[in-house]
Parts: structure tokens; C-alpha cells; sequence
């Protein structure tokens, strides 16, 4: 894992500091509710629907044990509501649930007292007070943790393959190229007032499981007959109202121009980038507008910068070498924890099965911990649970433990001797569900019980369908499927790259759900990235889960065998049987098309 | 970095050649047709203080049109952006209505160093310090 320098503690020190004093100037009435917005928001902080969200970045996902152990601490003595707060928002919830009978789900309590895992591998909490946001940011400040443009229109978190350093399949480890970029993108004076966000994504293996023809900038890794390494460079994919796959631009760009194209790309878009429209604003509907004059308009603006500016971003041998010292192979140490496992036993082979994936390294595993199980939303780890976390980072995994995009939390160093013990560990945490990759390991974003954007709840959805979903037969027999949903069309949860999404939309103040089938992330198992297609009008809540159960069925039916997947069977026979299906289910009600 | 307050702008001098220059305009333009000839200071727009379009024209003028003389930021300034806009090229700042100076110098006074460079400092931090630390000596 990347180790800060004196210079980068100081920074996010510093960073804490401004925030600071940039409150307290609010709090004075010196800076008005939208002169702070952006200033927040480059700290990481939403006004949600009952209380702030602060969303901490986790770049790349890797994170150590000490500062789990933080976000355990902030979750335990900060992510809490007064008594009366908290009583407020859940009787607002129950009205929203009262205001439609018949039409919705039973929504499990808010809770609070607990860090919620992203899509975008950031670490969210939803109940702390404004009043302790600089003190939570000096915190977590001291185990080098911030909260730097995980909003606003800036270059935000740059992702990666969860698995970079550790993969089978690996051509280059791009963390080392995530955290200079990260470095370059951070408090960068020019780019802090885009038209709108801006999401890097690297992948550095031959499978892409960085989803990178999802993101503004896509950067896959790879060696020319030389064997000198550079990046494929996609621009231009997006989610939200208007999915678009990311286009090439370069085939190969040398790894030293990484700085000085990505300059040029984002040169371009805060120059022409749409800003009348927030809608219309990512640098995807640029490129689609422009086509070819927008590659020559990057094209022309990073010959200048090498040309007439000299290059100065261009990337030296030494501070590669120095940043890819901290991305070795760490000391490793085999726990040796007795285990009463039964090897044989058929939990355990699934387990094995689901969670445990080869590495790298002879001898070694990886192995994801499922945060997708009944009583709990996707994603959620509270106080006692990240604590544990840590420990078994430190016991299991050489101190380090890896955000994934699916929302879960995946130990990158494990002795395949430790993995009975590991096991039985996990287990007792509630995180051994051998669910990886089936239908219960489901993206879901907090959706409306907490966020002020939403139109619609994803929580009570996720709930009914995990419950409904606990037989692991069933799950195993109807195998690998993306389920993603998200509660609006800012696409948190990634609908659109699901075979099958969920979107919530509003209608007459209630809450309808769009259900989309086909969306690909770009992985071996769903094939080149494409959203998902609308099945027909909007579905109630309740009716949600019957959709789903018979699509699923119609899946069973048409499938040539268990062997063929979900989306191959839906690519094979078309959407129009599962369309069918999914109407089908529908409860009674009159569907009105929405618009 | 010169600090205006709204209501204290002075008028300009006589052998004082301004360009306004809208934040939506093609630099390129601009220099081709001439109009840079003589400026002595260009003002650059912040129609609201979220539209950062002028943070590229300013880099690019200083940059690529070697363009030395006052570049001027007006329009909704806030002192949280001054150093923003210093690193971009910008010499003078007009506030915004209401915007009181009194909290910017402190502004200056935060970060001795960024990551990246920017048109006072164009190495990033990686070129300029020799001794960056490496895995064996960051503890």
C-alpha cells in the first residue's frame, strides 16, 4: 500500500485545516448555504435527507487495518442521530410507507452507527452532525484519510481492478499509475470547476473488471511488441440519464504521457463542456457531439503541452520507481490459527467456490468477505464489524484489506493453509455468505431512506430480495447474475451496467421502479460494456420482487442447461420472453407508461 | 496577487490597454486576430463562481500566448478560489459584492506546496524535490 510522506500527512492536515476554517466562516454567516456547497462538497460533504453525508475516499479501495479501525471509531462516536433526529426520519419513512398500500415493501428501520461501502469504492457515513465535520476530518486527517473531491465537479477517486497486484491474468499493476494520477488530480487549481464530475478508472489485467468503458477517462493497461508499457485510453463513457460506452482515443499512450494526456482531456472538456444543462454536462455528450473534433481538439491541445509547455507532468522514471516501491508484495505471514472446519463440508466448498479466488502468487488467495445478507443493506459495516475487519486484515492478510466495486471488502494476502480458519472467522462476523458473483451479491445504493436525490428506496427492495432469495440451491442453480439498483438516475448503484437493473423513479409522489435487462460492466461474464434495456412501464415496489422471480423463471426455462448463464441465455433467446414474464408478474394495478 | 473589494476598483490609468474577454471564447481565436497586441491587462469572467472556464483561459494565456501583463479576475470571487486562480496566472482579483477581503491572506498562508504544477511553479512536486521518499524511508 502506498505509504504518505511527510508532504502528503502534512496535505490532508492541511486539507482538514481549510475545511475548517471554511465552516466555521459559515457558521459566522461570512460564507452563505451555496457559497459553502462546493466547498463542502470537495470535502465530501452532502446535505442528505436527514442529516449530512460525508463520503470518505478510499482510493483505489485499499485500505489498511489502522484505518479501518478509524472509520470503526467515527462509526461507533460520531454516525449518530439525536434520539429526536432519528425519530423524526423514521416516522417520515413510515408515512412515505403508509402513502402507498399495497404498492410497497416492508423497509427495515434506519440505522446508524455504521460505514456504508460504495460503488465507487468510497466509505459513506449518513448520520454525522456538521457540527463534528472538521473534527472527523482532522481524524481521520491522522491516519491519512480524507475526504478530497469525493464530490463536486473535480477529478474524484480514481478506481481500479480490486485485484491489481494479485491477479492471475495480471499485465501491469496500475496502482502505482491510480495514486500518481490521484496526486496530479488533487486540489489541481485549473480542474476544480468542471462542468461536472470526473471519474478516472484503471484496469490492469486482461479481464476487465474496472468496468472502464463506464468512466469519463478508461485507462487499460498494456505492453506494445517492445514490451514497454502504456494505456488504451477510452473517454467518454457515463451513466445517469443518458449511458454511453466510453470511445478510444489512443490506442497506446506511453505510461510517462499519462499526466500530460489526461491534462489535455480535461483542458478540453472545462473549456467546452456543456454547463447550462447538469443533465447534459459530462464529457460524454461532448464526445458524442463532437466525435472526431474532439479527439483533435485533445490531440492538438496535448501536442502543445508537450511541445510548447515542455511536458512538465511527464511522468520520471524516478518518481515511478519511488511510488511503485510501496505496491510490492508485502511481508508475509501465514496465521496459523487452528480451525474446526469440515474441509468437506458443502458450506465451506462453496465458500471456497464463490468467495476464494487464485492469485498471483503460488500459495496464496484471494478472498472476498460478503457484506450481502438478510438484516443488513448492501454494502454496511458497522462499528463492531469494521473493527473486526481490521483484525483480520492484520491476522489474515498482511494489514491490508481492499474496497471492491460490488460493494464488499476483499483480503488480498491469504495463505491458502489459513483459509479453514479465515473462514470460520468470517463466519462468525455474518460475512461468509458464498454469494460472490449470484444474485444476492447485489449493488444497491442507500437510495431514498437516506439520500435527498433519490425518487425511490432501494433498501426495502434489497431486503425483500435477499430474503426471498436465502435458499443457497437456488441461488447456486440460477448462478452468476449482476443485479444492480440504484434509487435515481444518478446510477449510484450502476443499473445500467446490470443484466439486471433496477431504477427507482417518482411518480405522483410515490415510488416506481424501472426494471432494465442485458447491462454489461465489460467483464469476461457479461461481455463488452452496454446498458441495460427497459422491460416495459414502471413497476410498484411490491411488485418488484415477482418481476424478478419471474425472469428468473423464465431464465430456468429457456436456459440450454445449468451451465449457461443468465445473460447468455437472455443474449441467446432476446429480451422479449422475459419481458413477458416480467409484465406478466405484474400485480393488478393499471401500469401507466412513463415518460 | 492584487485583491480587489467590489466597490474598490480603481479606474484604469491612461497608458492602460484592457481586454475583457468572455469565459466562453476561444483563446486561439483571440491571439490569432491580433488582439493581444499591447494589452496591458486582460479581465477574465466568473459568471458564478462554480463556471471555472477561465481558470483554462488563464493558464492558457500565460502558457501558450506568453501573455505577461495583469490577468484579472472578476465576477463572483470568492476569496476560497484566490489561490486557485493565483496558480492559474492570475495577478489581480476583483471580490464579489458582499466579499470581504479580511479572510484571504490566510488563504495564501495554508499550503507551502502542491502536487501539481501550475503556471507559477510548472514542475509538479515529483520534479522539483530531489529527496522524495521512497517505501524504505517514508516511516
Amino acid at each position: 500500500m502506498y505509504q504518505y510522506t511527510e508532504f502528503d500527512k502534512q496535505f490532508v492536515k492541511l486539507r482538514a485545516q481549510q475545511f475548517r476554517d471554511q465552516l466555521e466562516r459559515w457558521q459566522r454567516g461570512e460564507l452563505t448555504d451555496e457559497q459553502l456547497l462546493p466547498l463542502r462538497l470537495q470535502n465530501g460533504w452532502y446535505i442528505q435527507r436527514y442529516a449530512p453525508m460525508a463520503r470518505i475516499a478510499v482510493p483505489y479501495g485499499e485500505i489498511s487495518s489502522t484505518q479501518l479501525r478509524m472509520l470503526a471509531r467515527i462509526a461507533r462516536e460520531y454516525d449518530k442521530p439525536t434520539p429526536e433526529l432519528l425519530a423524526h426520519a423514521q416516522k417520515t419513512q413510515d408515512e412515505l410507507q403508509a402513502a402507498q398500500p399495497g404498492l410497497t415493501l416492508a423497509a427495515p428501520p434506519l440505522r446508524y452507527g455504521y460505514g456504508h461501502f460504495t460503488t465507487r469504492t468510497n466509505c459513506q457515513f449518513n448520520w454525522i452532525p456538521i457540527t463534528k465535520a472538521a473534527e472527523v476530518m482532522a481524524l481521520l486527517a491522522s491516519v491519512c484519510m480524507h475526504g478530497i473531491q469525493t464530490s463536486g465537479n473535480d477529478i474524484r477517486n480514481i478506481t481500479c481492478d480490486a485485484f491489481e497486484g494479485i491477479a492471475e491474468d495480471e499485465i501491469v499493476d496500475t496502482r502505482a499509475f491510480a495514486e500518481i494520477t490521484r496526486q496530479w488530480s488533487s486540489l489541481h487549481p485549473e480542474f476544480s470547476f468542471l462542468p461536472r464530475k470526473f471519474k478516472i478508472a484503471f484496469n490492469g489485467a486482461r479481464e476487465d473488471r474496472a468496468a472502464t468503458g463506464w468512466y469519463d477517462i478508461g485507462l487499460q493497461a498494456l505492453k506494445n511488441v517492445a514490451g514497454e508499457v502504456g494505456f488504451t485510453v477510452k473517454v467518454g463513457g457515463g451513466m445517469g440519464r443518458t449511458p454511453v460506452i466510453g470511445s478510444v482515443v489512443r490506442e497506446f499512450l506511453p505510461w510517462d504521457q499519462l499526466l500530460n494526456y489526461i491534462e489535455a482531456i480535461v483542458r478540453v472538456y472545462n473549456s467546452y463542456g456543456r454547463r447550462d444543462n447538469k443533465w447534459k454536462a459530462r464529457i460524454k455528450i461532448l464526445v458524442k457531439a463532437e466525435g472526431q473534433k474532439f479527439i483533435d481538439d485533445v490531440e492538438a491541445e496535448y501536442k502543445a503541452i508537450v511541445e510548447q509547455d515542455g511536458a512538465p507532468h511527464t511522468i520520471s522514471q524516478a518518481e515511478l520507481d519511488r511510488v511503485q516501491s510501496f505496491f510490492v508484495v508485502p511481508e508475509l505471514k501465514a496465521a496459523n490459527l487452528p480451525s474446526k472446519v469440515n474441509s468437506q463440508g458443502q458450506l465451506y466448498r462453496r465458500w471456497i467456490g464463490q468467495n476464494v479466488r487464485g492469485h498471483r502468487l503460488p500459495g496464496m488467495r484471494a478472498v472476498t468477505l460478503s457484506f450481502k445478507r438478510v438484516g443488513f443493506a448492501p454494502g454496511d459495516a458497522d462499528a463492531a464489524t469494521l473493527d473486526a475487519l481490521a483484525q483480520l486484515a492484520d491476522q489474515f492478510s498482511a494489514g491490508e484489506a481492499r474496497l471492491t466495486h460490488e460493494q464488499n471488502l476483499m483480503l488480498p494476502w491469504v495463505f491458502e493453509s489459513d483459509l479453514p480458519a479465515l473462514y470460520e472467522a468470517a463466519r462468525a462476523l455474518g460475512l461468509a455468505q458464498p454469494n460472490i458473483g449470484l444474485l444476492t451479491d447485489m449493488i444497491a445504493c442507500p437510495g431514498g431512506d437516506f439520500c435527498s436525490l433519490a425518487n425511490a428506496r432501494s433498501l426495502p427492495i434489497a431486503a425483500a430480495i435477499t430474503e426471498r432469495y436465502q435458499d443457497l440451491d437456488e441461488v447456486f442453480d440460477l448462478g452468476p447474475i449482476d443485479l444492480h439498483m440504484s434509487g435515481c438516475i444518478n446510477s449510484c448503484g450502476h443499473h445500467h451496467s446490470g443484466h439486471i437493473g433496477i431504477l427507482g423513479v417518482d411518480k405522483d409522489g410515490k415510488e416506481w421502479y424501472q426494471v432494465t435487462l442485458g447491462g454489461a460492466d465489460g467483464s469476461d461474464l457479461s461481455g463488452p460494456a452496454i446498458g441495460g434495456k427497459v422491460v416495459g412501464p414502471s413497476f410498484s415496489a411490491a411488485e418488484v420482487p415477482d418481476v424478478i422471480e419471474a425472469m428468473l423463471g423464465t431464465y430456468r426455462a429457456l436456459r440450454l442447461s445449468p451451465a449457461e448463464h443468465f445473460i447468455d441465455t437472455l443474449r441467446r433467446v432476446g429480451h422479449d420472453p422475459f419481458k413477458a414474464a416480467a409484465n406478466g408478474a405484474r400485480h393488478g394495478h393499471k401500469a401507466e407508461a412513463l415518460a | 496577487m492584487k485583491i480587489i473589494a467590489a466597490n474598490a476598483v480603481p479606474e484604469p490609468a491612461n497608458d492602460e490597454k484592457v481586454l475583457k474577454i468572455a469565459n466562453d471564447a476561444d483563446i486561439a481565436d483571440i491571439a490569432r486576430g491580433g488582439a493581444l497586441e499591447g494589452v496591458t491587462r486582460i479581465e477574465l469572467q466568473f459568471p458564478k463562481f462554480t463556471d471555472g472556464r477561465a481558470y483554462s483561459q488563464a493558464v492558457l494565456l500565460r502558457r501558450r500566448y506568453k501573455f505577461s501583463g495583469d490577468l484579472r479576475a472578476i465576477g463572483d470571487v470568492l476569496i476560497d478560489l484566490l489561490v486557485h486562480m493565483q496558480r492559474s496566472g492570475f495577478t489581480s482579483a476583483v471580490l464579489a459584492e458582499g466579499v470581504s477581503p479580511d479572510a484571504a491572506e490566510r488563504q495564501f498562508a495554508r499550503y507551502a506546496a502542491f502536487y501539481q504544477g501550475d503556471v507559477l511553479q510548472p514542475r509538479p512536486h515529483f520534479a522539483r524535490d530531489a529527496t522524495n521518499e521512497t517505501a524504505s524511508e517514508a516511516a
